[in-house]
């Protein structure tokens, strides 16, 4: 009786391994050989160029100072440090020998064109509802950028999920096909800007809270993700933007990062907005009007608070007069002083500063934020644009200050600017931020 | 009254606790090395070393001091005897204008006291805050290198 159980259940144990193992091997796809760049057609790889650019694929493909595409590029993720792969089309180590089919399947199954299975750190799970001839369209121009020889790093991932078999499950899981539905009570451009969002743009990546096994949780969709240590604010009703996202101020933050109702795109989120510079300025603005309905219609009464929001803000920035008042605090944990001292020569209103005006305090996401993560990084490291490009400059303030003194100051900026609650935890918030930067 | 260290002296400074540091150098100190270009954070003629690390003295509140030491370019030589990244630009004839040399002078220090072996996109990277806007980079870039090897050597000339 107990033999004909265990075998039982043995016999269902090996069907259901048996049927995971079908459903997730992977055939190769035949190499194919590489042709000659002029064989593409120009206007396919022009489009194909806009669409990596809205991808942001320049971004996780590339090593910091390295050539584009060659891979190298740390994702740091819970579970392990992924290092994005080399996507020129060098035969040996980028993606040379892959067909158009190879590299289709890659985007819609993460799966490599010999068939191994790809973590998630590549955003297949919203790559999957890119359509054939985008994903073609991005074929065509990868495979006309210059060759580079560079072998890709192996990620750095403890035993048992450097068993890639482990993405399979993942997928299994998580990973849902098919392309994204029009959706009938929204026009064209919205849904042009849905397509590119939960596509190819990947935005819910760093903007959508994940579970314990790194997926989105879609039924939390926008409410604020993480994104290398910075904290990605939530896009829905609960963005803690003190003017809310008006289609307009979406476009010109994506478009030319910075809007006068939100001021610059910092950290991981510049490099998104220098690609959508290069973007075709209507898909920026599909993007914008997407983006800026999940937080609510984009109507007569959403730009009346906005504006509200930036008078506010206005009065709220200290005059010179009142800052001369706040200098008479004494010592150097005094956060008022600091700014005073530090922060107050851009940051305040009356004169004019000779380089571009900087966003009132009261206005920036990263001083509303639930985190103050945001904040301490640009504290301690500035704003800068991306190297050779050009764009705003914050100093950072890791060496002058020290990290009672950018607790002080963040606190003094928190109350002042935000009215929220205090933080609590700054300090503890800045040890992560400083082991991140090495600062 | 604010405490501050410059130089390894200590100085009782009668200003306001947001004053900043270069006013401070310049106006109360006397000492002039450190320039005021922008007084923005921008272009790096006001370098100074707070604990080794090169800051913007016109955004460093002397509030944020107390306990801290700063380092000036007169605290690096003197006119008779300057130090060897001071005696690197003088061989190198790394200035024209003069106006962002202290800073320059500074930040290379700082560059060099922590990374004596830097390459040369490092050196490029790490002065990148400094702005000259008379040409003369691949001069202080060559004076930078000479110093890097004169005090890895211990052969810093003396001035001529």
């Amino acid at each position: 009786m107990l033999v004909r159980a265990l075998s039982v259940i043995l016999i269902a144990v090996a069907v259901v391994f048996g049927g995971f193992f079908a459903w997730a091997w992977h055939n190769e796809i035949a190499p194919v050989q590489p042709v000659a760049a002029g064989t593409y057609d120009p206007s396919i790889v022009a489009k194909g160029a806009a669409l990596a650019a809205i991808g942001s694929c320049v971004v996780c493909h590339t090593q910091a100072g390295g050539p584009a595409f060659a891979g190298g590029y740390p994702v740091e993720t819970p579970f392990g440090t992924v290092y994005g792969s080399n996507i020129t089309p060098d035969p040996d180590t980028g993606i040379g020998t892959w067909s158009q089919a190879a590299f289709r399947r890659a985007l819609h199954e993460g799966v490599t064109r010999k068939g191994e299975h790809l973590y998630p750190a590549f955003p297949y799970d919203h790559f999957t509802h890119a359509n054939d001839s985008d994903i073609d369209a991005i074929y065509s121009f990868l495979m006309t950028r210059d060759p580079v020889s560079r072998q890709n790093r192996q990620p750095d991932i403890p035993f048992p999920l450097n068993i890639r078999l482990s993405a399979a499950a993942w997928k299994l899981l998580f990973l849902r096909h098919g392309s994204i539905a029009a959706d009938m009570a929204h026009n064209a451009e919205w849904n042009r800007g849905a397509y590119l969002a939960e596509g190819l743009g990947h935005c819910g990546a760093c903007h959508t809270p994940r579970n314990a096994l790194g997926a989105e949780k879609h039924d939390e969709a926008y409410n604020g993700g993480v994104g290398e240590d910075w904290h990605a604010p939530a896009l829905n009703a609960n963005s803690p933007a003190a003017a809310p996202w008006t289609a307009e101020a979406a476009f010109q933050y994506l478009r030319n990062g910075w809007d006068a109702h939100h001021g610059h795109a910092s950290g991981p989120m510049t490099p998104v907005v220098d690609g959508l510079a290069k973007a075709p300025e209507s898909d920026v603005r599909a993007l914008a009007v997407y983006i800026a309905s999940l937080s609510g219609a984009d109507d007569a009464a959403k730009a009346q608070r906005a504006d509200a929001a930036l008078k506010a803000a206005r009065e709220k920035t200290p005059t010179v007069a009142a800052l001369a008042a706040a200098t008479t605090g004494s010592g150097g944990t005094d956060g008022a002083a600091i700014f005073a001292g530090a922060c107050a020569t851009c940051h305040r209103s009356g004169g004019q500063t000779p380089n571009a005006r900087p966003v009132d305090l009261a206005l920036s996401e990263s001083v509303n934020s639930p985190d103050p993560g945001n904040l301490l990084h640009i504290i301690l490291s500035g704003v800068h644009p991306q190297s050779r490009e050009r764009g705003f400059i914050m100093p950072g303030f890791s060496a002058s200050l020290t990290d009672t003194q950018i607790v002080s100051v963040a606190a003094y900026i928190r109350t002042h600017f935000s009215g929220k609650p205090q933080w609590t935890g700054i300090d503890v918030r800045l040890g992560e931020a400083r082991r991140k930067t090495g600062s | 009254m604010a405490t501050i260290t410059v130089n390894g002296k200590q100085h009782e400074v009668d200003a306001p606790p947001s004053t900043p540091l270069l006013y401070v150098l310049r106006n109360d100190l006397k000492l002039n090395a450190a320039k005021y270009g922008c007084g923005l954070g921008q272009c790096g003629a006001c370098t100074v070393l707070v604990d080794k690390e090169p800051v913007y003295s016109c955004l460093t509140p002397i509030s944020v001091l107390e306990g801290r030491s700063v380092t000036t370019l007169e605290g690096l030589g003197t006119p008779d005897n300057p130090g060897p990244v001071q005696r690197a630009f003088i061989a190198e004839q790394a200035a024209q204008c003069g106006y962002c040399t202290p800073g320059m002078v500074m930040r290379a220090q700082a560059l060099i006291e922590h990374k004596p072996k830097a390459s040369e996109s490092e050196i490029r990277d790490y002065m990148a805050p400094n702005l000259c806007r008379c040409g003369t980079q691949i001069r202080i870039l060559r004076a930078i290198r000479r110093a890097m090897n004169d005090m890895r050597t211990a052969s810093a000339e003396a001035p001529r």
